[in-house]
């Protein structure tokens, strides 16, 4: 049975899009046939993260509006073909998309894929709303600071009350928390909230803490999600993520101050 | 043969609205000062109309007029308590099921279809708890007619209302307003104080006026000669 996970946050610019890619890209490379859906219809950027913008004919809104066919605005990734994306639609405004157009969507990717990510745009109002309606488990990325841990509360709030879920009295959403761009220093010199502090706020299943990395720049630049960046912190980060998401043990790194031994390794990143 | 239906009971939580006056713009003037408190609650919310008071002053009422206030408000009735025969049967033809005084929750018993007597003396006050056990997030609301007892956290955004009591069982980060319909004996309960707010019948106090000496701790709080007292709920010697 498919899963259909969103990967949400309520406040812009904390990592949604590179986590819906790396987490995406990191699911296919283990075998798992995924899709990832860019639900941020008008500021479209997971084609970019994803190095195919060049390819885009068709787009999520053509599929709804029955302009394109699914497998015509689907565009298989060119470094693992598990993997698909379908891009978002950077002409049209964000009521473009309708909750039925969107299930109707998801019900046909269902029937090709193990898992199917949604990067939801920031926000509360629709565009959000529709991405994590039909989720299943829910990735709730959040940064070390006040504002952004309010935020995801607030999501939290949503994903709890108004998805299909809800609504139909099933099983809640799975809910993991991913925190992300985390300094180690900044915590110690009190510019960051630990991940203790947001866990107290939060109280949610830590899934893993990205570290704030340049290669996150690097990967985005060069058009390729930063989980293929083997060597990166962020990459080791996202990958333990998704592993730990299939249900495999691994400790928590990142957390800490100890850099050393990677540094020693592979380099200061 | 598969399971086409079947009938549970459930217990619901509802907000009930008593009234005391029979001067209809008034009524109307006042509901909607409630509903401005908290908007988004109150919309298209069920409401049970309780009569007793109004019916113990002797005063009549046109349910017709009332229900149409009610709905025009944005809420939706769906029962009348401690109506006369004349209202109960107003009410039935509003297609308004009837709820009797002495049922422990709104819809947790089957109705009485021939509840058309006049209501007997006693005076059964209407308690209900209400139990969660899910965090309340920032942005989320809830009202509970009688107690409500939380056992996760309320976090800081979040805002928990009750006629009765309000018990958390965990971190209170939120606006806890307890005795909100007036009762002055309601009190809060938690187990780790850091509200952004906290209100008995109306009396209230902000994050900033709170003793820091009870922040963070097991506390209740309660109405003293119009004054919110906090104490810690474990008497230190
Ligand atoms: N772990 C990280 N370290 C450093 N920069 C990051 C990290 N994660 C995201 N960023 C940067 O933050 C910005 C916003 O990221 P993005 O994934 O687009 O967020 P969102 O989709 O939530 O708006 C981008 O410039 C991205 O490169
Ligand atoms: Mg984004």
């Amino acid at each position: 049975m498919a899963r259909i996970i969103v990967v949400t946050s309520g406040k812009g610019g904390v990592g949604k899009t590179t986590t819906s890619a790396a987490i995406a890209m990191g699911l296919a490379k283990k075998g798992h046939k995924t899709a990832v859906i860019d639900f941020d219809v008008g500021l479209r950027n997971l084609d970019l993260i994803m190095g195919c913008e060049r390819r885009v004919v068709y787009d999520f809104v053509n599929v709804i509006n029955g302009e394109a066919k699914l497998n015509q605005a689907l565009i298989q990734d060119k470094n693992c073909k598990n993997l698909s994306i379908l891009p978002a639609s950077q002409t049209r405004d964000k009521d473009a998309l309708s909750q039925e157009g969107v299930g109707r969507v998801l019900d046909e990717l269902k029937k090709d894929f193990e898992y199917i990510v949604c990067d939801s745009p920031a926000g509360i109002e629709k565009g959000a709303h529709l991405a994590m309606y039909f989720a299943d488990d829910a990735f709730v990325v959040t940064n070390p600071e006040v504002s952004s841990v309010r935020d995801s509360d607030r999501m939290l709030g949503l994903l709890a009350s108004k998805s299909r879920r809800a609504e139909q009295n099933e099983e809640p959403i799975k809910e993991y928390l991913l925190l992300s761009r985390y300094s180690p220093d900044r915590v110690k010199l009190g510019e960051m909230l630990s991940v203790d502090d947001v866990q107290d706020i939060l109280s949610l299943h830590l899934l893993g803490v990205i570290p704030e990395s340049k290669s996150v720049l690097n990967a985005s630049n060069s058009g390729t999600p930063v989980i293929l960046d083997e060597k990166s912190d962020a990459g080791q980060a996202y990958a333990d993520i998704v592993a730990r998401y299939l249900g495999e043990e691994r400790p928590h790194r990142f957390i800490d101050d100890k850099k050393g031994f990677f540094r020693k390794l592979f380099g200061s990143k | 043969m598969p399971l086409i239906l079947e009938f549970k009971s459930s217990t619901f939580s509802v907000p009930v609205l008593v009234l005391s006056s029979d001067d209809l713009p008034v009524i109307e003037q006042r509901l909607q000062d409630k509903i401005n408190l908290a908007p988004e609650f109150f919309k298209n919310s069920p409401l049970v109309l309780d009569l007793h008071e109004i019916n113990k002053q002797g005063y009549n009422i046109d349910l017709v007029a009332v229900t149409e206030i009610i709905r025009k408000a944005g809420m939706f009735p769906i029962g009348v308590r401690g109506g006369n025969a004349q209202q109960n049967k107003q009410a039935l033809e509003l297609l308004i099921p009837i709820y009797s005084n002495h049922i422990g929750g709104v819809l947790a018993e089957a109705q009485k279809p021939k509840a058309t007597e006049p209501e007997p003396k006693a005076e059964l006050d209407f308690v209900t708890s209400t139990l969660i056990t899910q965090p309340i997030r920032s942005g989320q609301r809830i009202y509970a007619t009688g107690d409500l007892v939380i056992t996760a956290q309320v976090s800081a955004g979040a805002e928990i209302m009750a006629e009765g009591n309000i018990h958390v069982y965990n971190s209170l980060r939120g606006r806890a307003l307890a005795g909100v319909q007036g009762n002055t004996e309601a009190r809060i309960f938690c187990f780790d104080l850091q509200a952004e707010l906290i209100s008995i019948a109306g009396i209230y106090k902000v994050s900033e006026d709170l003793d820091e000496t009870s922040r963070g701790k097991p506390v209740q709080i309660y109405l003293q000669d119009q004054a919110l007292i906090i104490k810690d709920i474990v008497q230190h010697h």
